[in-house]
Order: structure tokens, then sequence, then C-alpha cells
């Protein structure tokens, strides 16, 4: 076993020197990654060979495998998929279904590895060998190029803000090391991945089955300078994707063991805490002062994430499971109302304004999607109107929950980013979300239904119409008392409107409503992206050319901001645009 | 470095956490030939060191979408400390969500460090379940006085269950066959005695590097009303958020040891002095040699076959079962160290010494659907 640290010995081993082994080991860095990839890409062969090459299995295994392959009357000796693909009904269909976790080191790094199923059926447990990984790799077969799948793996792993992807484009040995597949692929690839959100991305050229370039430089991809997929492995910084800056601690329970101890004990989701320090207790907002910070193993001066610890406060304060103590100074939001994107991962399809438990560190609320923004094209990685979520569907929308959650944007804090939302009948996991904005629930309730005073409208029609429409309808809101303001696109195109991340138009509208402003929003194509609008305007010319304003009915619970901005419309239907005092 | 991100035995070596911000790319240079043991790797680099170099040019650069806000490099706890701060989160977020959790109680090494963590998640407090340990009657007598021990000395709740039925039927391993006997007097017990006492939650020490069907599981695994668990329909573990909802009747077995690998957990007793039942050790034990295995003829309710006589050879366990079904390796091991020096030299997987899991191809797979752990 682990014929990798044998081989180039004659320094200490384990046989020689066990003690400085051990002590070497136990100081590894550790590094998570995910394998990712459509049906036969290879990627259970792929770690099968890495496991295999590193000495990470064992004799019998080996043997095992060895046995397996001839009866199966596989035409390699070894059949490395069987290394990994564990279950029956996988060996028997020769795919994999679920997730799989393997384990290797090598004298530089521990690794653990998570193979996950290509079929699209399977997305969901790909999603959760994702969720922990520092590096995705992800396998093209060189013979059939950026498969759909593909890139719904890649833009799941940017969404899961992966920081780094490896494209092993593998089977090279089936299209005779050509490197203009491999370019070519590269660089269908690169334009895709433009749109992602990872740190970087590499590509190399391997065959899995015959181990080229997975372990060892293949002599027979003479054109390529790059690392060998261990090398990359072994070698890319480990980009933490914990923030090391924001404290925050989730309560998981509370110890208290006799009348005079009460120790609050969870782990550290982000940022640091010294003894001493101030923190909040969220929600009820009371400052107190860290007394202590306990373990097993004696108090601490200090802990940060993601350690487990038990904390105890300088005051009697009443703070239980579900709570957090945060530091004062960069606090989180205390919300009710997301955007958020959401992986789906149920066979049912997404209920808006069904009632789905969402849990958040360690707190589990009631929340609704209230709406769908749209889902994430996977060709333009573009956002388009959809009206019915299923599985497998990556989609940004609104949540409200029933009682205010403590987050962060999941860019800047995935521990407090990231929630799960759960059916309260019959318990599935049926999506994962990751926070985009969280409306602070002062703002949030001033927004709400009842006492809000903003509104978003959509002006609809060829473009210059719909423009000049979108700024004189403003105009004539003015005119009528409210605070209005056209947004327009700027350009012909409004590719940044169809981003995942959402666009300058949309934010701006955005923000215009919560402050209890009228946004008219002017765009072109109206409707290939829904910015969520609570009235929307169709506008166009007469055959004189003058403009005419036709509003529908409110897409949003009526309110009386949306019935004034619609009355007020109606009434310029027919107004002459040119009377309007400027 | 802080004291407490390393254990505490003496002058352990770290690794250069800052290696890549610093230069170091490899370990070619200086006066070391072995390329694991370099020299600077053994000195510690001050953890607040901040990163000046930028990161290696990347190929591709995101245009769209906020990039990951202040990527750190490396972790800066071992990865021991990290999986043992994940364990205990495990442990604790389970025992906050469930009404009724159990702690299954194997006695072997992963019982071992589990028990530890668990002492650890809860400390000062007392563990909030209790232990339960199956027992098959047919255990070393090593373990029987171990289990005893360890809960006098933890006051620890130890709950010990057996199939009364099958102990009245006088169910063996010798009559009935690895297969028959297990599911009597493992599987059966073990579903009994969670019926009995209404555990919605039992943790177990199962490690997915054990077995190719156990890599597949996820840390909290669902198993319905009747203790099944199907592979083909896991809930999706995402992050650390896991999902405790079932309903009356269900349950979820649990595994706060899922990512420790075997040279984990040994490294792990090892630095945090854990207690272990001796049979880890070698010692002159009475053997017969069956089939290929060695077999320790523990008491006389052995059945020695023809022609078999015991004999005292050097020999240890890697993994603790019912004795007429484990198999010991000669041994000369009777440290920690050594034993991992005869692991990570010997070529054999630690279930290699367990009878049952050669009956069928995949027949883990098929024991766990039934319900054993």
């Amino acid at each position: 076993m682990f014929a990798r640290l044998h081989h180039d010995a004659p320094g200490p081993t384990p046989s020689r020197d066990i003690e400085t082994f051990l002590r070497h080991y136990e100081g590894q860095e550790l590094l998570r990654f995910v394998a990712v990839g459509s049906v036969d890409d290879g990627k259970s062969t792929l770690i099968g060979r890495l496991l295999h090459d590193t000495g990470s299995v064992y004799r019998d295994q080996i043997e095992a495998v060895r046995r397996a392959s001839a009866r199966r009357g596989v035409d390699a000796p070894l059949d490395y998929a069987l290394f990994t693909d564990g279950l029956r009904a996988e060996r028997e269909q020769g795919i994999t279904i679920d997730v799989a976790y393997r384990y290797f080191f090598t004298a530089r790094r521990k690794f653990i590895v998570a193979d996950t199923p290509g079929h699209v059926q399977y997305t969901r447990n790909m999603v959760t060998g994702a969720s922990t990984a520092n590096v995705a790799v992800i396998l093209i077969d060189a013979r059939h190029g950026v498969l759909e799948q593909s890139r719904r793996h890649a833009a799941i792993a940017s969404l899961l803000r992966t920081p780094h992807l490896v494209v092993c484009i593998n089977k090279m040995d089936l299209v005779d090391f050509d490197p203009d597949v491999f370019g070519s692929i590269r660089t269908a690839f690169a334009e895709f991945a433009r749109g992602l959100a990872f740190h970087d991305v590499t590509y190399i050229p391997v065959s899995a089955l015959a181990g080229d370039n997975v372990i060892e430089r293949s002599p027979r991809t003479p054109w390529y300078e790059g690392p060998t997929l261990l090398e990359f492995l072994e070698t890319v910084p480990v980009l933490d994707h914990r923030n090391h800056r924001d404290f925050r601690f989730p309560i998981q329970t509370v110890i208290r063991p006799h009348l005079d101890y009460r120790g609050l004990a969870g782990t550290v989701a982000s940022g640091a805490v010294r003894v001493g320090d101030e923190v909040v207790v969220l929600p009820s907002g009371r400052r107190t002062k860290v007394a202590s910070i306990d373990t097993f193993d004696g108090a601490l001066e200090m802990a940060r994430t993601p350690q487990s610890i038990t904390v105890r406060l300088a005051d009697e304060i009443d703070a239980s499971r579900g709570e957090m103590l945060v530091a004062p100074d960069r606090p989180p939001t205390v919300a009710r109302t997301l955007d958020a994107h959401l992986v789906w991962m149920d066979d049912a399809p997404l209920e808006p304004g069904r009632a789905y438990l969402l849990k958040h560190t360690t707190a589990t609320v009631r929340a609704k999607v209230t709406d769908v923004h749209g889902k994430t094209d996977l060709f333009s990685l573009g956002c388009v109107a959809t009206d019915e979520v299923g599985p497998n569907d990556i989609v940004r929308v609104r949540i409200e929950a029933a009682r205010p959650i403590f987050c962060d944007p999941y860019a800047t804090n995935r521990a407090t980013g990231a929630f799960i939302l759960i059916d309260p009948v019959n318990h599935h996991t049926v999506a994962a979300g990751m926070v985009e904005r969280a409306f602070p629930v002062d703002m949030a309730r001033e927004a709400a239904p009842d006492g809000r005073t903003g509104a978003t409208v959509l002006v609809r029609g060829p473009y210059d119409a719909a423009m000049d429409a979108a700024e004189r309808g403003a105009r004539h809101l003015r005119n009528a008392g409210l605070l209005a303001v056209a947004v327009v696109a700027p350009g012909s195109t409004s590719r940044a409107l169809e981003t995942p991340e959402g666009s300058a138009v949309e934010e701006i509208a955005r923000a215009v409503r919560e402050a209890g402003g009228v946004a008219l929003v002017a765009i072109p194509d109206a409707d290939a992206c829904r910015v969520d609008a609570d009235l929307v305007v169709d506008a166009d010319r007469d055959a004189d050319g003058r403009l005419r304003l036709r509003p529908g009915a409110p897409r949003s619970q009526d309110t009386p901001v949306v019935e004034r901005v619609r009355a007020a419309l109606r009434s310029a239907t027919t107004f002459d645009p040119s009377r309007v005092p400027e | 470095m802080p004291r407490n991100m390393r254990f505490t035995r003496p002058d352990p070596p770290v690794l250069l956490q800052d290696q890549w911000n610093n230069g170091i790319h490899g370990f070619d240079e200086g006066p070391c030939d072995d390329p694991r043991i370099h020299p600077a790797r053994l000195t510690v680099a001050p953890a607040t060191v901040k990163s000046k170099a930028p990161y290696p040019p990347a190929e591709e650069r995101a245009t769209v979408g906020t990039r990951m806000d202040l990527p750190v490099p490396s972790e800066r706890l071992t990865h021991l400390r990290l999986l043992e701060a994940e364990s205990i989160h495990v442990l604790r977020e389970a025992t906050a969500e469930f009404d009724r959790p159990v702690m299954l109680y194997s006695i072997g090494k992963d019982s071992a460090v589990m028990a530890h963590l668990a002492r650890k998640a809860f400390f000062p407090g007392k563990l909030p379940f209790p232990l339960l340990h199956v027992d098959t009657t047919w255990k070393f007598r090593d373990m029987y006085a171990f289990r005893d021990r360890f809960a006098r000395e933890h006051g620890i709740d130890l709950i010990v269950h057996r199939n009364e039925d099958g102990v009245r039927k006088g169910v063996n391993p010798f009559d009935y066959g690895s297969q028959v006997y297990t599911t009597i007097m493992k599987t059966e017990a073990l579903l009994e005695a969670l019926t009995i006492h209404g555990f919605d939650c039992a943790f177990g020490g199962a490690r997915r590097d054990e077995e190719r069907s156990r890599a597949k599981e996820r840390i909290y695994s669902f198993r319905d009303a009747h203790h099944q668990w199907d592979p083909k329909n896991q809930r999706p573990e995402l992050w650390n958020l896991y999902n405790g909802h079932v309903r009356p009747g269900e349950s979820v077995r649990v595994f706060p040891l899922s990512n420790w690998t075997e040279l984990d957990v040994w490294l792990y007793i090892w630095l945090e002095h854990i207690p272990v039942v001796p049979l880890y050790f070698a010692a002159e034990r009475p053997v017969v040699e069956r089939d290929g295995t060695l077999i320790m003829v523990d008491d006389d309710r052995f059945r020695l076959r023809e022609g078999e006589t015991p004999r005292l050879e050097r020999v240890r366990f890697r993994t603790l079962g019912c004795y007429p079904l484990t198999g010991a390796v000669r041994s000369t091991a009777t440290t920690v160290p050594q034993i991992l020096r005869e692991m990570l030299e010997g070529g054999e997987s630690e279930r290699q010494g367990r009878l049952i899991d050669f009956d069928t191809d995949g027949s883990m797979e098929l024991k766990k659907r039934e319900g054993y752990f």
C-alpha cells in the first residue's frame, strides 16, 4: 500500500521512522475535490486510476476488482471504475448513481474526493458532492465535446462558489492525442466559462483508462506543457471558502450540566472570537462579552472557524439554539425577505406560495417562494422566464420567511449564505439555496404588500417606444405626486440583464422600489427576462407617431400604490407628450 | 501557531502552511534526500503570515458575477482537527434535533473514538444520550471487560441488548453460518432495541473508507419505518446543513466519523491517548488456522474441527467483532505507531479479516439495506 510514498525513498519511511512519518501526516493540508461530468465521461475510471496509482488501494481490493473485471469480461485487466462504483445497481448498470467519497494521500497532501454521478436524474447527488469542494474536476469526452450536462455541472459548481475548476479532456487516446481536438474543446469551454465565477480554470488532456497525464506526464502529448492532474491537485493553493473576517456563531445547543454553568455550544461558522470580545446576540440584539471559550482540552483564548467550541457569556442572557452570536461591527442582515439562487432537487416541482421549511445555520423556519425571477439557461447562462421549476433547474427566486434569519450573501460568506429547503410533508430535501441578497427586516416591512409605497413597472413594446414611454411616464407620475424614475437599459442589447447575477437595471429598479419609489423599466426584448414587476405596461405609437400606454392588470397583490400608478398611467394613455410640463 | 490549533504531543512538526506564498513549491532543495521529510517542513510557520504573492496566473478569469470574497490560502487547522470539529458539529446537531438519540457502541476502536468525540462535544456536561451495545454473546471476553470498565469509569448510561429469542434457540455462528447468525443476533437484535426504546437517531462509528457501499452513505442516513436503507434514494446532503426531519417510526443513522480513514482513527487514538481493547495489540493468543484465517479460541464454546489444536501465536486484530468470525493477523506490534507501520507496509484492507463481508458480491450493501449497521 501507498506505493507512491515508498518507491522513491531511501529517506525515512513508515517502517524506518514511523513517528516522524505520522507527525508529517498529521500536519498535512486537506484538499477536497469533486469529480463531475456527463455519463460515460470516465469519472469513476479516473478516480480509480488516481487511487490505484497513488498506492491507495489495498492488495485484497485490487484482487477483488481483478476477479470482478474478469467475470464481467472487461477488456482491460483492471476495470478501474470498480474501485469506486459501490452499489449493486451501479455495477449492474455500469453507471454511478450516488456520490462516493474516497480518501487518499500523497507526500504532499491529503485528499477527499467526491465521485459524483453524471446522469441528469442524479444531479442532486452531484450537488451534494460539490457543496464542500475546493476544486471541481470536470471530465469531457474528447469525442463528444462540451455537452449540456457538462455545462450544468460547471454552472452548479460556479454557483456553489467552488474556487478552482479543472477541465480534464478525457479519452484523448481515442482521438489520437490530437492537439486540435483538445484546443477546440478548450476554446468552446472557455467561451462558456467566461460567464462563470471560478477563480481559475485549468485544462488538461488525459486518458483515465491509459493513465496519460493523470499522475505522470504523458509522452503522447508532447504539445501539452501544463501540469498533470495530480500535480495540479498537489500544488494548487487551497483556497478556503470560509470567511475569516466576520464572526458568526450559530448556537447549536446549550450545555447546562448544573445551575452554575451555561455554555453555548456551536461551530464558529466564520471569523474568530477572543475572550473579552463584545458580541451581539441575534435576534434580541443584546450586547455582552465573551467570558470564556471552553473545550474538553482546556479553555481557549481565541477560536476561529471552523472550530467547535462552547462559549460562556458575561451576562445572563437567554440565548438558545437557532440564535446567533455575531461581531457588533459587522453584523449579518436580519432578513425575512431574500433573493436567492435555488438548485431544485426534488422530483416534484416547486410550488410558489407553498410553505417549505428553510434550514439555515442551526435555525429552521417556514418560508415561501413568492416569486420566480427566472431560470438559468445553460447555454447563454442568461436568465429566462419560466413557469415551472423542476428537477435540476437553477432558478432565481424571492423568498419570504416566517421568521427572520441572520444571513450574508453566499458570495461573501458560505456558512451564513447557504440554506436548504425541506418539504414539510415528506421531508425531502428539495432545494439547495444560496442567498444572493437579503432585505433587512425593517426595509422589507416597508416594501411588504400592506404598507408598501414603491413599485416596479415594466414597459414593453418596440424599444424606442418603450424607452420614450418610461421616461415620459415617469415625468407624468412625478407630476401626479409620486416619486418616479425611468430605468432604461443602455445600448441595443440587454446582455447585462441576462446574467444569473442580476443586472444593473434590475438592481436599480429594486433599490428604487425599496426606497418607496416607482421605477419604470424599459429594456429591449422585455419578454426575455422577467423583472419582478408589479405592473406591466404595453407601449406603442399610433399612426401619427403618438405614444400610447396600456397598463395591464397588477401582477402583485393589489396595493394602493400600484393602483395609483395604474390609474395615472391610464389617464396618460391619450395624453399628448408634448403637453406634459417639464 | 496558537496552542489550541495543535495536539498536545511534544514537538509536533507542522507543514508549512504558507509554502506557496513563500515560494516553496517543491521539496527538492536541502540536505534531506527524502522529499517527504524535508527539514523545512518540520518548522513552524507563523500562522499569521499574510499572503503577499498573488495567486498563480489564472488561465481564465471570471468576467461576470462576484468571485468569492477574501480567498484565504490553506486550512489553518490540521486535517485531523478539521475532522474532529466536523464530527463534534454532527454530534451536537443530531442531538439537538432528535427526540431520542442513542449511540451504538461496538467496543471497537471506532466506537472508542466516537465516544471520545461525544465527550468533547458535550463537555463539561455528561453525554446527553445512552450508549447501546448489541450483544451477540459471542464477543471476545476482553471486549466485555473493556466495555464494563469504560461505562463505569465515565459514568455512562449503557444499554446492553441481546436477541433473547436467538439466545434461547442457541443461535451461534457454527451451526447457523455467518449470514443467518449475523441477521438474527446482530441485525434483528439492533432493530429490536431501536424499536423497544423508540430511538429516532442512532450514531454509528462507520467510516466511508471501510467498504464500497459505505462510501456512498450520507452522514445522516435515512431509514424508513422498517429500518430499510434505500441507496438509490438518499437525501441530498449540502454543506453542513443536515436534514433531520423524520416521521414517527422513521429514523436516521448518523455517522460522525464518515470522513475519517483508518489511519486517521489510529493517529487520533495515539495523539489523544484514547484507551482501546488490548486485542488490537499483539500478544500470544490461542488460535487455529481455518480456511486460511487465524481464529482465536477465546472460550470453550469454540467448536474445534477434527485435527485442529489451538496453538499460541503472536497475533493481533485489526477489527473486532464476534470472535469466531474475526480473523487475527500475525504481528509483533505492541504500540499504535507499530500497528500503523504494519498497516502502511501491509497490503490488506481492514475488512479483510471480517468473514461476513465475503459471503456474496455486495453482501455489505444487502445487509445494510436490511438494517445492519
